[in-house]
């Protein structure tokens, strides 16, 4: 048995060249899933839309099954928005809101402005868990209706950045700067994996990238684990972490020291 | 009931002192206790702050008992006492430290000793004597077979046959028709306030004017109600002086107000079996008592809670005999001694007192535990500092559970309080017959199989067709809704013939005395399955669900091709089904008349016999296999909410409050670091979540914060968890205490790692 998720699938009819129209005007978007959480991904109850692609192949990825844009469903952004109307008295009783993860939201970054647009002018908290990655393709128009960015600095060494994620470090940096610059507050998230991201320089690396940023209200520093490692297996893909542990109290400590010596909120 | 002049001397004229102080008018001339709490209650809108820790004495005290668990728990007994029908007065008074003890008062003549009482049913109580290794009494053998005719001897006297068929095929269960019925809730606080001769002079007026009425049926059966409740009420204050207490006054400190309400109460549990002994809603009324001694000098903070501490460690030792089969449809040994706290008044004053935290203290104080069933009347209105209390509590014992005050205010008032797990009622005002549930999810089955049993193949429902083929929304509904108004039918006339019986077998003297005469009865119906046939629905209007023959051209299972929704996500494709089946059930109900003109209502709620409705029922439509547990209460099935706990939720909140006033009862499981990263994150957040699922017309909602390894950990090593404390639909169980087959359902249930 499966249970089909609440999306809504666009009419056939047009077929798939309207589908791909609609998608570019940002009024349809490939969402894998959706899911009320507290006390992660943004103040409050939230309301968080997973989109799916993306391009980067974290070793720790716990949603390995949100790579590749066809794991979504193509969902018109009226259907999203009609289900935002629906909690947004939950967001206002809880300091809550919406929250676009991923994947990475921002290879859809006209989905995203369309919903946060729509989530803005009926005064809706919204946040944008990204790794910065495609941080150019987020418009000034998006960031402006974007209250909180979740900032995924996934390593702070090039080297290690490219050896966890596939990719450069260099335009989550950029991002970041710009963020700053326009005053965009910014909730830095850093996965600690043991073997993986531990290294006191890369820790330290990272530490000095995002002290510089002046907008940050808060680092989340989130021990590894195992939670996903049954998503790579049921797709087949070579997973690399299997031995590894979760992070001890004694290293999480350390970690927490590095952030915090440099005058970093710590959460 | 008005006090008659004689009566109202006692409590104003000779005896000044119980009431000085204290203000208002109404209460003075008529049994009216909200009408004192009003006029008299000071809300606290403060926080936790003042709140004492037990002292030696209390945590001696409790220590005592503690050391007295683990053999408990390994025979199912501590002791019986196999010999003496159990009455208001049938013991000597017992102790559990007489010079320690602040509230007195036990069962029996020891701590944890059970009695026995055998006006429900003779054969049970046997059962439960040679289960647990004691001696059956010839003599009363011979007096409860031969002499007196029990409850369930009467019951089975009238059954007709469609209800003997739908009981023994478990289409409808759980039926309190060999055990006491429960559910009701005698107002013990009359006790304390007016002392008990102004509440027998009460009941002489009510007696009196039944008797200037004609003699007919119903006439005759209240004069004689009322005779039976004087008689308990003169054996209340016998049971009273043997331990030393003069209660035919009213109470005069905070001390005697918990004494005399406690009295109250064990007379009740000493008289009846009741499947849930509720306790009612008494900080308000205590705090009136403890603030006046408070102000007047008579009492510290420390000694307002070593009170509260003294009572709620007697509430924890309440008893009674049970076999283990029904400690398999009701694990862990409940008594629902449930005290409500909280809410808000029809005046808008939070009914918030410090007494209400002193009671959530205990849990700190003595550790948590299952009883009393501590369930608080949420709004968002309450004070801040409380709602944080709770939800602090919630996450460090998870042992209290949550109900929707305005739903409940708006159909009981603000002096209501809730019997079992879910059933509000007005205190002394309103009682229910209780009507366990019947298996909508093995009805459904029966509409596909043309009524006949899926297991037994047996007909239960005569002269029904089978489908064939595919199986099609359009042939299966409406052959469903004819099987559920035939259910329907069996279950109220089931219930009248219990009613009817029990009123007169085993009629609960004491507590009834403790109401006034004229009151409202509802016939209090349940349905289990609920979320199992929704599903299974779903699947047939949105899938392809063709039928599995087995034997004989009995459908046994399904082959399901195609998505379908599923009730848990806040898609109202699969949860308006849900919700049209709550209605049209609630609606066939009342279309059968119930015994003494009892207003029909509806739970949806199983306690733990989920698992046992699993056991009976065969593979059914949604892919649930045969035997498999249902959901508890109006919860989700397992692992089908997919969109988190809050969305899970608020499908259950769609649930019409109007069509099962009875209760909804929702059971969610998150893990603490699930509400947050710390302490202060995790209440604020868990606050927000309750006001968000309260506010949306969420009924009820029971909390656990705890991590799974904890519950596998204690399963392998019980001895280190004597305490851990779960909630199961409505109430709260010692984990240790539940079956192993009842652990695995709770393990398999939907932790939610974030809410």
């Amino acid at each position: 048995m499966t249970a089909s998720e609440t999306r809504v699938p666009l009419p056939s009819p047009g077929g798939r060249s309207q589908e791909l129209a609609a998608r570019r005007s940002g009024r349809v978007g490939m969402v894998h899933s959706w899911e009320l959480v507290t006390a992660v991904d943004g103040p409050g109850t939230r309301m968080t839309l997973f989109l799916s692609g993306c391009p980067l192949r974290c070793q720790y990825c716990q949603n390995p099954d949100t790579w590749l844009l066809r794991d979504g469903v193509p969902t018109s952004a009226d259907d999203i928005i009609r289900r935002i109307e629906r909690y947004r008295g939950i967001f206002e009783t809880t300091g809550g809101g919406v929250t676009i993860s991923g994947g990475e939201p921002l290879l859809q970054a006209g989905f995203v402005e369309t919903v946060f647009d729509a989530c803005a002018r009926r005064g809706i908290h919204t946040a944008l868990d990204t790794s910065g990655y495609l941080g150019a393709r987020a418009s000034d128009a998006l960031l402006d209706d974007t209250s909180l960015v979740l900032l995924d600095v996934k390593s702070g060494l090039p080297e290690t950045y490219r050896s966890v994620t596939t990719r450069d470090l260099e335009p989550t940096i950029r991002f970041g700067d710009r963020l700053s610059e326009r005053g965009s507050a910014i909730w830095v998230r850093f996965v600690l994996v043991p073997g993986l991201t531990d290294a006191p320089e890369n820790v330290d690396a990272v530490a000095a990238i995002v002290a510089r940023w002046r907008t940050v209200e808060r680092v989340e520093i989130l021990p590894f684990h195992q939670l996903g490692a049954h998503k790579w297996a049921e797709r087949g893909i070579p997973y690399t972490l299997e031995g590894t542990r979760t992070p001890d109290q004694s290293l999480l400590q350390r970690v927490r020291d590095q952030f915090t010596s440099r005058g970093l909120p710590v959460r | 009931m008005t006090l008659t002049n004689s009566a109202r001397a006692d409590g104003t004229v000779q005896d000044h002192e119980p009431w000085s102080g204290f203000t208002g008018g109404r209460w003075r001339d008529e049994i009216d206790v909200r009408d004192f709490i009003q006029h008299n209650y000071r809300p606290y809108a403060g926080d936790d702050s003042f709140l004492a820790s037990p002292t030696a004495r209390t945590t001696a005290l409790w220590q005592r008992l503690v050391a007295m668990f683990p053999e408990e728990r390994a025979r199912g007994v501590y002791d019986i006492d196999w010999a003496t029908p159990s009455t208001i007065t049938s013991h000597r008074p017992g102790y559990i430290d007489r010079e320690n003890e602040l509230i007195v008062g036990l069962q029996t003549d020891a701590p944890l000793k059970r009695a026995i009482m055998p006006f429900g049913g003779w054969r049970l109580v046997a059962n439960e004597l040679r289960t647990y290794g004691y001696p059956v009494s010839d003599e009363l053998e011979t007096v409860f077979t031969r002499y007196r005719k029990t409850h369930n001897d009467a019951v089975f006297d009238v059954y007709p046959a469609g209800v003997r068929r739908a009981r023994h095929s478990h289409l409808i269960t759980g039926l309190p028709d060999a055990y006491g019925r429960g559910r009701i809730i005698g107002d013990y606080r009359r006790v304390a306030l007016y002392g008990v001769d102004a509440l027998i002079a009460a009941k002489r007026d009510e007696g009196r004017e039944l008797r200037a009425r004609f003699s007919t049926d119903e006439v005759i059966r209240a004069r004689e109600e009322n005779a039976e409740q004087v008689r308990a009420l003169q054996e209340l204050k016998e049971m009273a002086e043997d331990y030393g207490f003069d209660i035919s006054r009213p109470a005069r400190t905070a001390k005697e107000a918990v004494q005399w309400l406690y009295f109250a109460y064990l007379g009740a549990i000493k008289e009846q079996n009741g499947a849930a002994m509720s306790i009612g809603r008494n900080s308000a009324f205590l705090d009136v008592y403890i603030e006046r001694d408070l102000r007047e000098g008579r009492l510290t903070e420390q000694q307002a809670q070593e009170l509260i501490d003294d009572l709620v460690i007697k509430l924890r030792i309440v008893r009674f005999l049970r076999t283990p089969e029904y400690d398999s449809l009701f694990s862990g040994d409940p008594t629902w001694v449930t005290e409500t706290l909280g809410g808000i008044g029809e005046d808008g004053r939070p009914l918030v007192t410090k007494t209400a935290f002193r009671y959530l203290q205990t849990l700190f104080n003595l550790g948590p535990a299952p009883e009393p069933n501590l369930t608080v009347l949420w709004s968002a209105a309450l004070p801040a500092g409380f709602k944080r209390f709770c939800t602090r509590v919630s996450i460090e014992t998870s042992a209290i559970q949550y109900e929707s005050d305005e739903l409940i205010r708006g159909a009981c008032g603000d002096d209501a309080a809730i019997a079992c797990c879910v059933s509000p009622m007005r205190v002394g005002k309103q009682m229910q017959f209780f009507g366990a549930r019947v298996n909508i999810a093995k009805a459904l089955l029966y509409a596909i199989n043309g009524g006949r049993d899926e297991i037994t193949g047996e007909v239960v429902i005569p002269d029904r067709r089978p489908l064939t083929g595919l199986i099609r929304f359009d042939d299966v509904w409406p052959a469903y809704l004819e099987v559920l108004d035939w259910l329907a039918g069996q279950y109220v006339e089931a219930l009248n013939c219990i009613h009817y019986m029990h009123d007169k077998y085993a009629y609960e003297r004491l507590e009834m005395a403790l109401h006034d005469g004229d009151m409202l009865r509802t016939m209090a119906c349940g349905i289990a399955g609920l979320s199992v046939a929704a599903d299974s629905l779903a699947a047939i209007k949105y899938a392809r669900v063709h039928p599995i023959l087995g034997d004989d051209g009995l459908i046994v299972d399904y082959r399901v091709e195609g998505d379908f929704p599923t009730y848990g996500n806040d898609d109202d494709r699969a949860d308006s089904i849900a919700t049209d089946l709550v209605r049209r059930f609630m609606a066939m109900l009342r279309a059968y008349p119930a015994y003494r003109g009892a207003v029909h209502t509806q739970s949806v709620l199983t306690i733990t016999s989920n698992v046992v409705y699993g056991k009976h029922t065969g593979n059914t439509p949604d892919g649930r296999r045969a035997g498999e547990p249902f959901a508890p209460g109006a919860n989700p099935m397992n692992g089908r909410d997919r969109h988190g706990m809050l969305a899970s939720a608020l499908s259950v909140a769609k649930l019409p409050f109007a069509e099962a006033q009875d209760g909804i009862s929702l059971t969610s499981t998150v893990i603490p670091s699930g509400l947050g990263r710390d302490l202060d994150e995790q209440v604020g957040n868990l606050t927000g979540l309750l006001d968000a699922f309260i506010g949306t017309g969420g009924y009820h909602l029971n909390v656990n914060v705890l991590n799974r390894e904890t519950l596998l950990d204690a399963m392998a090593n019980p001895e280190k968890y004597p305490q851990l404390t779960i909630r199961v639909s409505g109430y709260a169980v010692n984990f240790i205490r539940l079956t192993p087959e009842q652990q695995r359902d709770v393990l398999s249930r939907t932790f939610h790692d974030s809410v």
